[in-house]
């Protein structure tokens, strides 16, 4: 009977070595990640969904550009800090400028009527000596010949990641690598969801598309063999000499240049796809769509969607400088203190995998990400707003030299009225006040404090702020839902909304066929019961009016099925901008991009006048002319309503003081070559902010002791007492 | 013994043949091929004809259940049924929709989810009998109404509050460990701890309650009497006489769930970061990825079928009396 005896003190003694080893070990517990990565010169991130493509032909997300945007080159980027969005030359020597020429091939000037250009051409001109990333794809025998271009099943038997080819290679970047991409884009087995769009815009895409899938071998098992893309003959893309390509377009596109920007258009060597295309590759997950093979300043070093991706420095990167200029506020801001300094300037960004946002918050806190979101669950402890609405950083938070980020995004949520609807819908006088007397009754500002933290911005057009066409203050207040006062833009009253109700012949909310509150249908995206709140919201500002809304909650399946067959009434969806265009808002409600016709205009809106001005404006420069233009647009969209203006989205970002050059860039993804770290200022807070605390556990042992001696009293008292006790 | 597998094995064939339909018609009422497409190519800008494309590339375009434009055996074969479950039953995964290889997948991450829910279960195991054992000699006392009470409160918790609570004491509070994360080799330990140690608390309300339910039937048998009587120690009798005699609805419960421990926990899972299958199936039924979800469905079923055949094999382990019958 020693053992139990024993316990509580061996329980004490082990506490006790605890506490005094822990008094002595200064380092951080709950650090996870390896001490020896303490200093290092990297960033620490994390990503919440394994991203599905990585293939530059098929990617098209956020959370995927995250990862490709640093490593695959497109020929242009977006200047870091300049606002408005600003593109500029990354591998490109310079901003290709288009040529137009007629339906004969003759050459037309710049001002040239749109009917009259039937093609554009941009020759790019490449920056020389650019090389790849180091990959095995590239590595050569002494006789030059490719080493693992046609590997056998006994080679491959023990690769099981890149890094288990032994030899790498590079080359350097060509004129063809850029148009071999534009063919993957073209080829059907790739999946590129712009190949639609392309098919419209580049000369002969559709031919390409056929001659592939006629000319390419059958998949086996699956898999596509390789099939060189070099030798098709294509005139939408054509090389015209080691650095030099021209892409020809239909008719006049200027929104082309915004697609040379993305990674769409970033160069893949042919070599790429002769070495991941191999039989017994794909088995293995050894693909392009999960190892990009490219010329940025990163290459993915560690790719365990499952666990931890690792971008690292490409040895091979070309020279390219922090930007020498920006505004006023971003010197104030610190944001060129590199400036003209070589790039990129961390070894490392490591992303672990965090599903949850406690956690992910926790760690933040802890110092062990450097930037974070502003969750939910957060927000009230992270941020407080002042008299006149600007958030701030709440005190404790400031203390830790956390800095907050914000910025209104790109992108927009609006109401939609479907237009083909006989009773929300179409051009009638009753429809349209009708209309207008809903987009005055849904309080977005309330929306937008209940559900979205505060963060959004009051949409009064589809532009959302730093894209042209926006205008901010009164000029760019949407009279027919707000009024100016004081300088602020203010809601319509329900009194006026009532009115324009009355108008439209359902005086007090009613139905005059039926004599009963008039019933109008919401199609919902239900995303589980955190939606319940949001639709019942919905439901309160229509019984405002005394319309009585029904609720058609659905999957997202459903849903989007609904908008295709044009079935909805009301709906509410967003848009997230590719480029800084008012092209890629407007032509949200362009009558020929109907849902559906296959297009993006989700409320079926269609208005010749807006539709012809449309037209006109895509083509042009932003100019006054083009501003005027817009305004009448944006006229005739407020006075049709067929969307109430929602709101736009702003995102809050956190940072800690050891992460510098962080500025929202909502247009460019590949920003990380402009992050900079103090790797020691980082370390000394994470090991301050993260003692262990110990004397809880000897708490603890002294309480389970002073529990369990009791116990074994108990039981010893019982043994030994007699059977006649 | 030898027949009684075999037969048991013949017999789980309709029973995984029936799992993989119900699990296909299931999925296909929420889902159909042109929206797992739409899924895989996203929202903006994707056309019908790159959906056809896609449907075609991956086995999609065929029908459901049966090809009535196919003749003889080819209407049933060469349907999306056929060609994508067939393979299931020589544990051919094949690749995921979006193109990975799924039995690469599954072999990565049901390690990660071995290591924590082997120890768990292990260690829950012995903290929960000898909780209950505990309790069982303080039978019919103060003691035992008030351990009973307290194991009501700790199962009637949620196992999400464990997770926040842990996550919150030992990794926020206290620095004791990280509070997520996950890492290879010897390096995972100290993401370990507090996902089991939760695994372990969070299963004692439940356990200890169970397991006191077996013992406190057995302790009043004759045998325990006569062991009593010939002046065996207490603790003699309740770990050697009452645990051993207690142990086939012990078994019954834990060797049925000792295949299913590789499947993993999705809370846990979720909230420690952790890559283990907990949240693989999860995340495929999010992302319309038909391919893992019919995998893992499939996967679960055969490791439950093993798991109660290795129950009935264990039976005959912990009481000679039973032996298998041959038919």
């Amino acid at each position: 009977m020693h053992a139990p005896r024993s316990l509580p003190a061996a329980l004490s003694f082990t506490v006790l070595l605890l506490v005094l080893s822990g008094c002595e070990l200064n380092t951080a517990w709950n650090n996870p990640y390896p001490p020896e990565h303490a200093q290092s010169n990297r960033i620490d991130s994390a990503f919440s969904e394994q991203p599905a493509h990585l293939d530059p032909a098929r990617s098209y997300s956020a959370d995927e550009y995250a990862f490709i945007a640093q490593i695959y080159e497109p020929p242009l980027q977006y200047h870091f800090l300049h606002r408005p969005y600003q593109l500029e030359p990354l591998t490109a020597d310079s901003l290709p400028v288009p040529r137009y020429f007629n339906a004969k091939g003759e050459s037309l000037s710049a001002a040239a009527p749109t009917d009259q250009i039937a093609s554009s051409e941009y020759v790019i001109r490449i920056r020389p000596g650019i090389q790849y990333q180091p990959h095995p794809a590239f590595a050569q025998d002494a006789t030059g010949n490719y080493r693992y271009h046609h590997l056998t099943p006994a080679q491959l038997t023990d690769i099981k990641t890149l890094t288990d080819f032994p030899a790498t290679g590079t080359r350097e970047l060509t004129a063809e690598d850029y148009v071999y991409q534009i063919k993957r884009l073209a080829t059907p087995w790739r999946h590129s969801p712009i190949a639609g769009l392309l098919t419209e815009r580049i000369v002969d895409f559709a031919d390409l598309t056929a001659h592939i899938t006629a000319a390419a071998p059958p998949a086996i098992d699956g898999n596509r063999p390789f099939f060189d893309l070099r030798s098709l003959p294509f005139r939408g893309a054509e090389v015209i000499d080691r650095y030099s390509y021209r892409i020809r377009i239909n008719g006049r596109y200027p929104q082309f240049l915004f697609w040379l920007a993305m990674p769409f258009f970033a160069p893949m060597p042919w070599e790429a796809e002769a070495f991941y295309d191999q039989p017994g590759m794909a088995n293995k997950n050894l693909t392009l769509d999960w190892y990009p093979i490219g010329t940025g300043p990163f290459f993915l070093s560690e790719n365990n969607p499952n666990l931890r991706m690792v971008l690292t420095r490409n040895p091979h990167y070309h020279a390219e400088h922090y930007p020498t200029s920006g505004s006023d506020e971003d010197r104030a801001a610190g944001l060129l203190t590199d400036a003209g300094q070589r790039l990129p300037f961390i070894d490392q960004a490591v992303y672990s995998l965090e599903k949850e946002t406690i956690p992910y918050w926790t760690k933040f806190l802890q110092g062990y990400y450097d930037s974070s979101g502003v969750s939910s669950d957060a927000f009230d402890r992270a941020i407080q707003f002042d008299n006149d609405g600007s958030a701030a950083l709440s005190p404790e938070l400031t203390q830790q030299g956390i800095q907050l980020t914000t910025a209104v995004n790109t992108s927009i949520w609006y109401l939609g009225f479907n237009w083909r609807d006989p009773v929300v819908g179409g051009t009638s006088e009753r429809a349209r006040l009708l209309r207008q007397a809903l987009a005055i009754a849904i309080d977005f500002e309330e929306y937008i404090a209940i559900f979205a933290n505060g963060r959004g911005m009051i949409a009064h057009s589809p532009i959302p702020p730093s894209i042209f066409g926006y205008r901010a203050g009164e000029a760019g207040v949407n009279t027919a839902v707000y009024t100016w006062e004081q300088g602020h833009a203010r809601r319509r009253s329900l009194i006026e909304a009532q009115q324009l109700l009355t108008q439209a012949g359902y005086a007090n909310g009613q139905d005059p066929t039926t004599h009963k509150a008039l019933t109008l249908y919401y199609e919902a995206m239900d995303s589980g019961p955190d939606s319940k709140a949001q639709l019942n919201w919905m439901r309160k500002q229509f019984a405002k009016l005394g319309i009585e809304l029904v609720i058609r909650a659905t999957d997202y399946n459903r849903f989007q099925e609904k908008m295709r067959d044009g079935s909805a009434q009301i709906f509410m969806w967003g848009w997230n901008a590719d480029y800084p265009d008012p092209e890629n808002f407007f032509f949200l409600l362009y009558g020929p991009n109907r849902k559906q016709t296959g297009g993006e205009n989700a409320a079926n809106y269609h208005n010749p006048e807006f539709d012809r001005l449309f037209e006109q404006m895509k083509d042009m420069d932003d100019s006054p002319a083009r501003q005027a233009m817009i305004d009448q647009m944006i006229a005739i969209l407020r006075h049709d309503a067929p969307w109430a203006f929602g709101f736009f989205p702003q995102s809050y970002s956190l940072n800690h003081a050891w992460l510098h050059n962080v500025k929202p860039n909502l247009m460019a993804n590949n920003t990380l070559k402009y992050r900079r770290v103090d790797p020691i200022q980082r370390d000394q807070l994470r090991t301050r902010w993260n003692q262990p605390i110990l004397w809880p556990l000897g708490v603890f042992a002294i309480l389970l002791g002073g529990l369990l001696l009791p116990v074994i009293f108990i039981i010893r008292h019982r043994e030994r007492r007699s059977a006649y006790q | 013994m030898t027949a009684y597998l075999i037969r048991r094995i013949w017999q789980a064939l309709p029973i995984l043949i029936g799992v993989n339909v119900l699990t296909f018609m299931l999925f296909f009422v929420l889902n159909s091929p042109d929206d797992m497409a739409r899924m895989q190519l996203g929202d903006k800008r994707v056309t019908q004809t790159a959906i056809d494309n896609w449907k075609a590339e991956h086995g999609y375009h065929l029908p459901l259940l049966y090809n009535a434009s196919a003749s003889g055996i080819e209407t049933v074969t060469d349907t999306i049924f056929f060609q994508k479950s067939a393979k299931l039953f020589v544990f051919d995964f094949g690749l995921s929709d979006s193109g990975r290889d799924i039995g690469y997948d599954i072999s990565q991450r049901l390690w990660p989810s071995f290591a924590i829910a082997a120890p768990s279960l292990v260690i829950g195991l012995m903290v929960n009998i000898s909780l209950a054992l505990l309790i069982v000699l303080f039978r019919a006392t103060v003691i035992d109404l008030m351990s009973v009470a307290v194991l009501v409160v700790l199962l009637s918790i949620s196992g999400l509050f464990y997770i926040i609570a842990g996550q919150f004491v030992m990794g926020k509070l206290l620095h004791l460990v990280p509070i997520s994360g996950y890492d290879t080799g010897l390096n995972a330990i100290k993401f370990l701890v507090l996902p089991i140690l939760i695994g372990v608390v969070a299963g004692i309300g439940s356990g200890v309650r169970l397991y006191r339910t077996f013992f406190l039937e057995e302790i009043e048998r004759d045998y325990v009497r006569t062991a009593r009587a010939k002046g065996v120690h207490e603790w003699v009798v309740l770990f050697r006489h009452v645990f051993r005699n207690a142990l086939i609805p012990i078994l019954t419960g834990v060797v049925a769930i000792l295949p299913l421990l590789f499947m993993g926990a999705l809370l846990t899972e979720s909230f420690f970061g952790i890559p283990g299958l907990g949240s693989y199936t999860l995340d495929a039924i999010n992302r319309q990825d038909f391919a893992i979800v019919r995998s893992m469905v499939f996967l679960g079923a055969v490791l439950y079928i093993v798991g109660l055949i290795l129950t009935d094999i264990s039976y005959t382990i912990a009481d000679p009396r039973i032996r298998l019958a041959n038919s």
